[in-house]
Order: C-alpha cells, then sequence, then structure tokens
C-alpha cells in the first residue's frame, strides 16, 4: 500500500502534467521556450513579494508571471532590443531581485532550495483542490481559445484578416501560462517548470497527425513522466522533481528510437499512398 | 425597400486618401481605390513599394494613420499572405488547414481542394508540399470559406509560367461562379491577369492606374507567350509623370526634384499605348527588369 502523501503527489503531479501537455504544443510550436524560462523565472520575485507583503503564494506569482510578460510585450513594441536580450534582461533581473530581497529579509528562513527544484511530496490537499480546480479552468480557456490561439500561431495577420482577434488570444495565451507556472511551482520547481511544457510536447510530435492529438499525448506522456518519475524517486530516494524531468527525458529519448522511428514511417507511408 | 442601395452596388472595400507611417518613414500614402463584388484589381510595383502594406490596409490588419478605410459591415476576408512558414513541430494537414480560422463542412472542404487540383493530398502535411502545392493549398482554404473579398498576395510566387496561366485561369473561375471581389499583387510590374478591371501601380504612393491590355491583341506578345497563355495575360502600360532616383528622390516632369513624392501625383495620363516602352528602359524606376528577363528566356529557348 502506498502512502498517503504519496499518492497525493500522484494526483498533483497528473493534474499538472493534464494542463501543461497542450500550453507547452503552443510553446514550441510558437518557438517560446525561452519565454516561458523567464516567466519561470520571474515566480522567485513573486515569492519574495508574497513574503514581503504577506500575501497568498500563488496570487503573488501569478501577478509576478503576468506583469513580467506585459512589460515584455511592451518593450517588444519600441523595438529597441531584440526579444531573446530582453528576455535575458527580464529573466535574470527578476531573479536576482527576488534573492536579493529575501536576503534583506533576515527574520524569515525560506527553503530555496525547495522554490527552485520544487517539493512535489509535500503537497496538500487543499494545494490538490487549487492544481485540478484551476487546470480545469485552463483547459476550459483552452478549448475556447483554441482556433483564434492555433491560427495566429501559424500566421498573426491571416487570423486578423480572417477575423480572429490574435493579440488577445496572445494575451490570454500569456495570462494562462503565468497561471500554470504560479500553480506548477510547487510541484517542479522554479527552474525545471519549462521543461515539463517542452519536453513532453516535443516527445508527442512524433506521433501526432493533428494539432489536437499532438496536445492530447502530451498531456497523456506528461503523465506517464510524472509518475514514473515518482517512483523512481521513491525507489532510488532521488530528489522528486528533477526525477520527473529525468522520466520525461528519457521517455523523449525512447522516441527518438528505431521503434519510434517505425511508428513514425509508417503513419508516413500512409500519406505516400496520397501522393 | 426602405434601403435601396444594395450592398452588391456598394464597394466592398475603400480606401480613401489612406497613408500608414512605421518609424518615421511613410510606407505608403495617398493610396485611393475601391474593389466591388466581381471586381478584379491588381496591385502592382517593385519591392518594397508598399503592395502588401496597401492590402493589409484595406483588410483591416493594419491601420491608416491618414486618410480612411471603409468596409462593408461583416466583411468576410479570405487572406492568402505572401510569406507563410508552418513551423516543423506543428502537426498539419491539407485538410486540417483548411478549417484553420472557421468550421467548415466536409463537402465544402472537398469542393475547394477540388478546385485547386489539391484533393489527392488532403491528408499530406503541409510541411511536405512543394511551394505551388502549397500555395494552391492556401487558395484552397481561402476560397472554402466562401469570402466576399479574396485577397491574394502574390499567389504565383515559385509557381513557373504554366502554374502561373493555370492559376491565373482558377482566379477567374473563382470570382466568375462566385462574384467575389479579389484583390490581387502582382509581382509583376507588366503583365498582369488579363480579367483585372483596374491595375494599381505603387511606389510609395499610387504612381498610376488603368486598365490592362490583353495580349492577344498585340502579335508581339502573342508570340512570346504562346496562345494559351495570351487569354489568360494581360499587359500594362505605365504612364508616369515622374521617375523614382535611385536615391529615393523623386524627378517630377517639370524638372524638379523632391525627397518624397506629392500624394496627388500619378493622377494624370489615363490614355491607353500600345507601346509598353514609352519611357525610356535605362530610366532606373525598375519598371522593365521583369520584362528584359522574359526576352532573354526566350533567346535562351530559342
Amino acid at each position: 500500500m502506498l502512502d498517503d502523501f504519496f499518492i497525493r503527489a500522484l494526483v498533483a503531479g497528473i493534474g499538472i502534467a493534464m494542463v501543461a501537455g497542450p500550453l507547452g504544443c503552443f510553446v514550441i510550436w510558437r518557438r517560446m521556450a525561452y519565454f516561458g524560462d523567464t516567466m519561470a523565472h520571474s515566480a522567485l520575485l513573486g515569492v519574495a513579494l508574497s513574503l514581503l507583503l504577506e500575501l497568498n503564494l500563488m496570487i503573488s506569482v501569478f501577478i509576478v508571471a503576468s506583469v513580467v510578460s506585459l512589460l515584455l510585450l511592451f518593450l517588444q513594441k519600441r523595438g529597441a532590443l531584440s526579444t531573446d536580450a530582453l528576455l535575458g534582461i527580464l529573466s535574470h533581473s527578476a531573479l536576482s531581485i527576488g534573492l536579493v530581497i529575501v536576503a534583506f529579509m533576515t527574520w524569515v528562513r525560506i527553503d530555496l532550495v525547495g522554490f527552485l527544484f520544487g517539493d512535489i511530496l509535500a503537497v496538500s490537499e487543499a494545494d490538490i483542490d487549487i492544481i485540478w480546480g484551476g487546470g480545469i479552468l485552463v483547459i476550459f480557456a483552452l478549448v475556447y481559445l483554441w482556433r483564434p490561439l492555433l491560427a495566429s500561431t501559424v500566421n498573426p495577420e491571416l487570423a486578423e484578416a480572417e477575423g480572429l482577434r490574435p493579440e488577445r488570444a496572445r494575451l490570454f495565451f500569456m495570462l494562462l501560462m503565468a497561471l500554470v507556472i504560479a500553480i506548477a511551482m510547487k510541484i517542479v520547481g522554479i527552474l525545471l517548470i519549462t521543461s515539463l511544457l517542452i519536453i513532453p510536447a516535443a516527445t508527442a510530435r512524433r506521433f501526432a497527425g493533428s494539432p489536437e492529438i499532438m496536445a492530447v499525448l502530451a498531456s497523456a506522456i506528461g503523465a506517464l513522466a510524472v509518475a514514473g518519475g515518482l517512483f523512481g524517486s521513491l525507489h532510488f530516494d532521488t530528489p522528486s522533481g528533477p526525477s520527473i524531468v529525468v522520466a520525461a527525458l528519457a521517455l523523449f529519448v525512447l522516441s527518438l528510437l528505431p521503434v519510434g522511428r517505425r511508428l513514425e514511417s509508417a503513419s508516413h507511408s500512409s500519406y505516400g499512398g496520397h501522393r | 425597400m426602405l434601403n435601396y442601395r444594395s450592398p452588391e452596388t456598394r464597394p466592398l472595400v475603400s480606401l480613401n486618401n489612406a497613408g500608414v507611417r512605421r518609424n518615421g518613414r511613410w510606407l505608403v500614402r495617398g493610396v485611393e481605390f475601391s474593389i466591388s463584388r466581381g471586381e478584379i484589381v491588381t496591385l502592382i510595383g517593385p519591392n518594397g513599394s508598399g503592395k502588401s502594406t496597401t492590402a493589409k490596409t484595406a483588410i483591416g490588419v493594419l491601420k491608416p494613420d491618414e486618410g480612411h478605410v471603409e468596409r462593408v459591415a461583416g466583411l468576410k476576408v479570405g487572406y492568402v499572405p505572401q510569406k507563410l512558414a508552418v513551423d516543423w513541430t506543428l502537426p498539419l494537414t491539407v485538410e486540417r488547414l483548411m478549417t484553420l480560422t472557421g468550421p467548415l463542412k466536409g463537402r465544402e472542404i472537398e469542393e475547394a481542394l477540388a478546385a485547386t487540383g489539391m484533393l489527392h493530398m488532403a491528408k499530406a502535411e503541409v510541411q511536405h508540399l512543394s511551394g505551388g502545392e502549397f500555395q494552391r493549398a492556401l487558395l484552397a482554404r481561402a476560397i472554402a470559406r466562401k469570402p466576399d473579398l479574396l485577397v491574394l498576395d502574390e499567389p504565383v510566387q515559385g509557381v513557373d509560367f504554366s502554374g502561373e496561366i493555370a492559376l491565373y485561369e482558377l482566379i477567374k473561375q473563382i470570382r466568375n461562379r462566385t462574384g467575389c471581389g479579389i484583390l490581387l499583387i502582382s509581382h509583376d510590374l507588366h503583365i498582369v491577369m488579363a480579367e483585372t478591371d483596374t491595375v494599381v501601380c505603387l511606389n510609395g504612393h499610387v504612381c498610376c492606374r488603368g486598365t490592362p491590355q490583353a495580349v492577344s491583341r498585340s502579335p508581339e506578345y502573342l508570340k512570346l507567350f504562346g496562345r494559351r497563355a495570351a487569354g489568360t495575360l494581360a499587359v500594362y502600360s505605365h504612364h508616369h509623370d515622374h521617375t523614382h532616383l535611385p536615391d529615393g528622390r523623386v524627378l517630377h516632369a517639370d524638372g524638379s526634384i523632391t525627397e518624397s513624392c506629392f500624394p496627388g501625383d500619378g493622377h494624370h495620363h489615363h490614355e491607353e499605348s500600345e507601346d509598353v516602352h514609352d519611357h525610356d528602359p535605362d530610366c532606373g524606376c525598375g519598371h522593365h527588369t521583369r520584362l528584359q528577363g522574359f526576352e532573354q528566356a526566350e533567346k535562351r529557348d530559342a
């Protein structure tokens, strides 16, 4: 019989993987991996501010990540620096300001490692409620925004010309990212959130024939990685967050092996019949 | 009925003295034209002359910084952008591409794919298509939604000469069958689609405008393009009252040189002529390059 804390970790992790899948697909389709990183790094500033102002942790992380993404939109419009340079500045300055604020608050002791690498085994039942409640909200929002988001991923001007308002879709997408980062921070930690977004989606690409299938597969692969990583961490006594990422990586490597290739070429030869 | 003006008689889109400014520079200025139902308008002009900017302003992707653009309420646009690269990581078949911006019935998808000759490629991933196939898939997507206005930004790029003729034939059929208005951007400065009602030549402003001359009426072009092409293509002769100098300044007919065009330029000289070369080929306006290319190609073939 498994311990309660382990079951809670599993339920919480699978809840996160479920939303990270489709969101991660958009991150790689839109080539925004570094953007996800920046938002995640800014989460530490959110942690510091929540301690300083005695706010709810998730809410302050969500607000800081949203502000950072809006700041990026604003700076991009000014067009003085390239996007990757702007991301580099925002990412590491937000992380550093967070660390400096924490150092000033000599009256609090915080487990920095816990925030950087997550502590899924400390998940409470209230956390699970938030993860699944927030997760279902994100899934509904994604279903609602799916068409404008996908169309503007292919070409924003095309989406705009045919009446889909890509700017609004992009803004909502950033808010959803901020929400998922705020929720997922406890599970895999600030430094590893982006990997849970990207690696399952990248693994799903080889087996997917449509964007929708890729999104669902990415969720399933993410859930598998969470389960594999947690059992691995229990068995080998390794830190849980990094173990989940290693499990996701193992699945990705497996998808590159010849078995994966054969599946891929089989799906391609069915196209070949039409050519 | 109280409101007698039916939508058919009102232009779908009209631009009035429209201009777009970016980073302190006018990309295009003083643009005036309109497109009605069943009408084909072709925009031509050298690279960077503001053709795409003008088209995007017409359909509302860009907002004009001066002048104004009027569109009929609820205008349904079908748009084929000039550049469209689908990231490899996005699994997208031709069939899925069709419903990218709105739902369609299976029959509508099939009809549009059949019309563009892409039905056999429905299950192929768009990243595996050739340039011409991808253009036809994008055109199929744009017509499947039965738009009031079809906007095609260089639809014949990457398509060989006979493909170009076939594509123009198809555009003509779409117009005749559906009666939609078509805004076409051509990379060619002299050869346009024969069915074009109005040609607008841009170079930061409207340089000149007019109607094209059917190729089939000129024996020389008939020889150059062959009989099949002659019914589809037309020649457009430019009548400019000014010349664009290489440094961006403008030499006017009265001999004065200004930093840029006057918004009112180019609205004179509307008479038609058989002769394309009615101004000096070495004028540097760039209007002759493509035709010389055709002549050279013919010499190589001979």
